[in-house]
């Protein structure tokens, strides 16, 4: 007689909805106007470590859903255009989706890689937004501020990926 | 008949496709949101910003608490070592400051006296509203804050916020308890200035640095490095004199703007509930007497002409009085 084997099922709360609750924590406390030994804590863009991550760990309705609201949530609590990071979130999702053939199973250096051209492409598009609604081209230097702490926060997808890609039994 | 017995029981589609059409579903959304903005009406997104603003403004208000607590601490034990050499400069700044308030004094004295004898109308005193500074955006595309006042404490859009060092920005969004101001530095962000050395006009506007630019310099050599820089009330937004910083030359040649509020933290700060005249002024008092009395005033008898007992009615007629 065969023994039961254990069976672990991930489901979209594990790998979507946790990891969307953290972002939008760590978020929310990084916005806090204190300043430590005479620096402001840094502001990254932190669901782009998820909009990189989901379509390499698993194709899914409710990632592009999440980072849907995700976007939003940042629009208002940052005060820029409504839409703009949702826009530039769910691109970096879809290319991603697309060159997952390519991806999957890559070691670290080259998602890093990956992950680098994605976000920047993210910031151009926001950058290009921004002019256009705003007017008026923002500081380069200003966003080289923020895409260096967001490239920093990379093995937080990387550590995303190795924890759920290829957890659920049933998508081998 | 359930759906899973239909003819569609045994169509599968691939998780990607589905993936994909989400995925196309969500540009959509997004692009129609952004295309969906009134540039020229800030307030038809004012109901959803509100409601995002004091939800956020309470959740972050809670979670920054540790937060700030560690900023606290940091703050103690910069304050334990930098004790003696900041008890220094606070002294030397004490003694030349003696000399500028006695000046003041003096200055106010004159001054008064100047608008008695002239009869010039002053700007009536202006009512302020202290908050405390929950939530800050400091990126490139938006460099905001929430505030924890609202229209409850007689917050208005358009309200300039300073701090005990200057100017900060101005409210942009309101909800009962929380309200949204944007810097001065925010890419959007324009304020009419004037240079206090020379009285020229310029514009200062935000590009997300932490440096605004000066532009639309009137005047030749009217701006030097080190000038300091005013609001210069035009348009009648801010009142005129609030102090924004000193000029400074930036890396790329351009003018700058080196803020005074930069030089502590913006923890806290005042809301100036300001109204410019031309909101103060009580719309009725403009069509009273005498300004209305032009229209029924009878007109200058001719010189040559015998001067009539009563005017005619076809004298009382005033051009432009029909339409009244």
């Amino acid at each position: 007689m065969r023994r039961p084997v254990a069976v672990r099922v991930v489901g979209p709360l594990q790998w979507i909805v946790y990891p969307s609750l953290l972002a939008i924590l760590a978020t929310l406390v990084l916005a806090t106007p204190v300043t430590l030994f005479g620096l402001s804590l840094p502001e990254p863009i932190i669901p782009m470590v998820l909009a990189f991550a989901w379509p390499l760990i698993r194709p899914s309705i409710t990632a592009p859903l999440a980072l849907l609201a995700l976007g939003l949530f940042l629009d208002l609590l940052f005060y820029t255009p409504l839409g703009l990071w949702s826009l530039s979130l769910i691109c970096i999702y879809a290319a991603i989706l697309v060159s997952r053939n390519f991806l999957m199973g890559q070691e670290t250096r080259v998602l890093f890689v990956w992950y680098t051209v994605a976000s920047l492409g993210a910031f151009f598009l926001a950058y290009v937004i921004v002019t256009i609604v705003a007017g008026r081209a923002p500081s380069l230097l200003a966003l080289l501020g923020q895409i260096v702490p967001t490239l920093l926060i990379f093995p937080l997808a990387d550590r995303l990926i190795q924890r759920f890609d290829d957890g659920d039994v049933r998508f081998r | 008949m359930a759906f899973r017995d239909g003819p569609l029981e045994n169509l599968k589609v691939p998780l990607i496709w589905t993936a994909g059409l989400t995925v196309l579903a969500v540009l959509a959304v997004s692009v129609f949101l952004l295309l969906g903005q009134r540039r020229d009406d800030p307030d038809s997104q004012n109901a959803i910003r509100g409601a995002g603003d004091q939800v956020s403004g309470g959740v972050g208000g809670v979670l920054a608490a540790p937060v700030r607590w560690v900023g606290a601490a940091s703050d103690y034990i910069g304050d334990y070592f930098f004790a003696v050499s900041e008890n220094r400069r606070l002294k030397e700044q004490v003694a030349e400051l003696q000399a500028v308030a006695d000046a003041n004094i003096a200055l106010q004295n004159i001054n008064s006296r100047y608008e008695s004898m002239l009869g010039i109308r002053v700007e009536p005193p202006v009512p302020t509203q202290t908050a405390r500074s929950i939530s800050e955006s400091r990126g490139p595309f938006a460099r905001s804050r929430l505030i924890d006042v609202g229209t409850g404490q007689g917050v208005r859009i358009g309200n300039p916020v300073i701090n005990e060092h200057g100017l900060v920005g101005r409210v942009v969004g309101t909800s009962p308890r929380v309200s949204r101001v944007l810097l001065v530095t925010d890419v959007s962000s324009r304020i009419p200035v004037l240079i206090d050395r020379t009285d020229a006009r310029a514009m200062l506007t935000g590009d997300g640095s932490g440096n605004p630019r000066l532009e639309y310099v009137r005047g030749t050599d009217s701006v030097e490095v080190g000038d300091r820089v005013l609001t210069s009330g035009d348009g009648g937004g801010i009142p005129r004199g609030v102090p924004i910083g000193v000029v400074a030359r930036g890396i790329d040649g351009s003018w700058r703007v080196k803020l005074f509020s930069d030089r502590g933290a913006i923890d806290f700060v005042k809301v100036l509930r300001f109204e410019d005249f031309g909101q103060l002024v009580d719309p009725e008092t403009l069509n009273a007497p005498p300004l209305a009395a032009l229209g029924t005033a009878p007109v200058p008898p001719a010189p040559e002409a015998p001067a009539p007992a009563t005017p005619s009615p076809a004298t009382q007629a005033q051009p432009g009085g029909e339409g009244e």
